[in-house]
């Protein structure tokens, strides 16, 4: 069967595409030393980060955030709600920037897209039957492309897990490449791979390569549904996939570590395994995003702290 | 060189730490300062606390509030009596650290009595204060009015000097006792009553985080203590002047209760638990 694939991603790919020649590819990936990128984040995260540099990352962390809201008792006003503090994060401080994007189901896009109108937030919306993705790729196409005609303009799907674990490589590639087709240019394509199911890091860094060759646009650690979702060991791992891909074929993908990453202490840790791994070509919000939602009062309240020396309360930033 | 005592046996020497949240750590800055008696001489070096310990004490003190203001009046109750019954059994212990502090023997272990009989005292007033404090408000319409005290939540506690058992028990007790949580700084010249007490409650099912011991100066974390957004009041009852007054200063951010500005060190009074409560009242219509 032929298959489109965007000719510069290519590259890597084999040239008949079909089940095997896709496993083949994902064999010829290397394999990760486990124990060396445990070691490898444990000391970049010791890394110490001063005054004046931890004000900028803050703000940064603040500029790449998917602030993100993905219940079953989601409504239009709660969607409201977070979307209006996604564009104005902290009333009382002007200086703090609007973050990246909204992260909603579908149902909600509308009201999310009326919410930040005018500005500069985006509206992320989740798609192929978010979060276990198991449903006929024909249906998923047909929920992303609803998706995208309402105007969302980013798209965050999932892999069927079932299908890559038990070594349907063709089925995910050509789900990925479907659902990348119908978001066209309006929308960006981030590929959630789940890696708390894949079980091992070799299997997350194949998962990442397919993704990437496929079409992903960004490529994303979880759907915060499942436990462990990011931690910094996968998401090195990613970005390590990512510097390969782009090493073989030239195009750049981007990184969203999502599910976990509560703390100010931990985003910057991402920002230095990003900036250690990638480089400052990855440092902006056009390539890494952090998919939160308690975050961003703890990246406020740390604002706050800097700017004021006073240690803060949750009692005085609002919950969302 | 290896100290050896008379018996032969290698010195087992105890490292005199802060309390927080349920564990004895160092202070995170590695500090530490000398403790002497009376005289003069070196009792020990006990941790010197550094503003992010008292950072993480006030975390600590966040996070079990919710759980402890849960707990029943009567629960509270029992483990403040609890309390009571391991300082009895470290009684020993507490009056030659006392004795240390100058105390004459016969006046140490009175403190230390004094102490534990406190404790009992504000354990009995753990499911009787909102009986007292509460009321059914007469209101002109058909309402039932209600008033109720609630804890005020994370209390910061400047501990006396002296009567370094006694006046910490003193302060410390009518915080709990309703429901709030502590973040205490204890007697700076005399720490290790403190510490001892630290080890006493340990071992009496306080809940990790309800209750904070930090030594260190006064003078050098009161004022982390004062601007801290998250701490809700603070008992001054053992600051001197200058740092009463940088506590005041600091309390204006958050409007923080201040109590203890009368200097009374071991006061024993239920008007001490209605000054770290709140009051809610409740309107509910009558006759529906």
């Amino acid at each position: 069967m032929a298959l489109a694939v965007a000719p510069d991603r290519a590259a890597l790919l084999p040239e008949r595409i079909t089940n095997a020649s896709l496993a083949g590819f994902l064999r010829s990936v290397p394999s990760t030393d486990e124990v060396g990128v445990e070691e490898r984040v444990a000391s970049l995260s010791t890394r110490s980060i001063k005054k004046d540099s931890k004000s900028e990352a803050l703000r940064l962390a603040v500029r790449m955030m998917d602030l993100t809201t993905l219940e079953g008792k989601d409504t239009p006003g709660k969607v409201a709600q977070m979307s209006a503090k996604a564009v104005r994060p902290d009333p009382t401080d002007p200086s703090v920037p609007s973050v990246a994007a909204v992260c909603v189901y579908p149902a909600m896009v509308p009201y999310a897209l009326e919410a930040v109108a005018g500005s500069s937030v985006k509206v992320a919306s989740v798609a192929t039957y978010f979060p276990s993705g198991q449903l006929d790729t024909k249906l998923k196409v047909t929920e992303t492309s609803r998706v995208v005609e309402m105007g969302a303009h980013e798209i965050d799907m999932v892999i069927d897990r079932g299908a890559f674990l038990s070594g349907e490589y063709f089925r995910v590639f050509d789900e990925i490449r479907r659902v990348r087709e119908v978001c066209g240019d309006q929308a960006h394509l981030k590929v959630i791979l789940e890696t708390g199911e894949l079980g091992s890091y070799d299997q997350v860094r194949r998962a990442s390569m397919l993704a990437m060759a496929a079409g992903a646009d960004f490529i994303k650690t979880s759907t915060g549904k499942v436990q462990p979702a990011a931690t910094l060991p996968v998401t090195l791992v990613m970005l390590e996939a990512i510097r390969d891909f782009y090493l073989a074929t030239g195009v750049q993908v981007g990184m969203k570590p999502a599910g976990g990453i509560r703390t100010s202490k931990d985003a910057i840790r991402y920002l230095v395994v990003l900036n250690e791994t990638l480089g400052s070509a990855w440092m902006t919000p056009d390539w890494f995003r952090f998919g939160a939602s308690t975050l961003l009062n703890d990246v406020l309240m740390q604002i706050r702290w800097l700017k004021t020396g006073r240690y803060q309360s949750a009692d005085y930033f609002t919950k969302d | 060189m290896v100290n050896q005592s008379r018996a032969g046996r290698l010195d087992v020497r105890k490292t005199y730490k802060l309390y927080i949240n349920g564990e004895f750590p160092r202070s995170e800055s590695g500090r530490s300062y000398v403790a002497r008696d009376s005289e003069g001489e070196v009792l020990a070096r006990v941790a010197r606390a550094s503003r992010k310990d008292l950072r993480e004490a006030v975390r600590a003190a966040r996070t079990a509030e919710e759980k402890w203001a849960a707990k029943s009046g009567y629960n509270r109750g029992q483990i403040l009596y609890r309390i009571a019954e391991m300082m009895e059994d470290r009684g020993a212990v507490f009056a030659e650290q006392l004795g240390d502090g100058g105390l004459t023997p016969a006046r140490a272990r009175a403190e230390v009595s004094a102490a534990v009989d406190r404790m009992v005292w504000y354990a009995g007033w753990a499911d009787k204060f909102s009986q007292i404090y509460g009321n059914l408000n007469p209101v002109a319409g058909p309402f039932f009015n209600i008033s109720a005290p609630e804890p005020t939540g994370v209390v910061g506690i400047i501990a006396p000097e002296t009567p370094a058992l006694l006046g910490l028990v003193s302060r410390l007790a009518p915080v709990i006792v309703t429901g709030n949580t502590a973040v205490v700084v204890s007697s700076e010249s005399q720490p290790l009553p403190a510490i001892t007490f630290s080890e006493v409650l340990e071992s009496s099912d306080v809940p990790p985080g309800v209750i904070n011991i930090l030594t260190g100066f006064p003078a050098e974390l009161a004022p982390w203590l004062a601007d801290h957004m998250d701490v809700n009041a603070v008992d001054l009852a053992g600051a001197v002047p200058e740092v009463g007054l940088r506590v005041r200063q600091g309390a204006v951010h958050n409007v923080k209760r201040l109590v203890g500005t009368d200097g009374y060190t071991d006061l024993q009074s239920p008007y001490l638990i209605a000054a770290f409560t709140e009051t809610k009242t409740v309107w509910h219509p009558k006759g529906l």
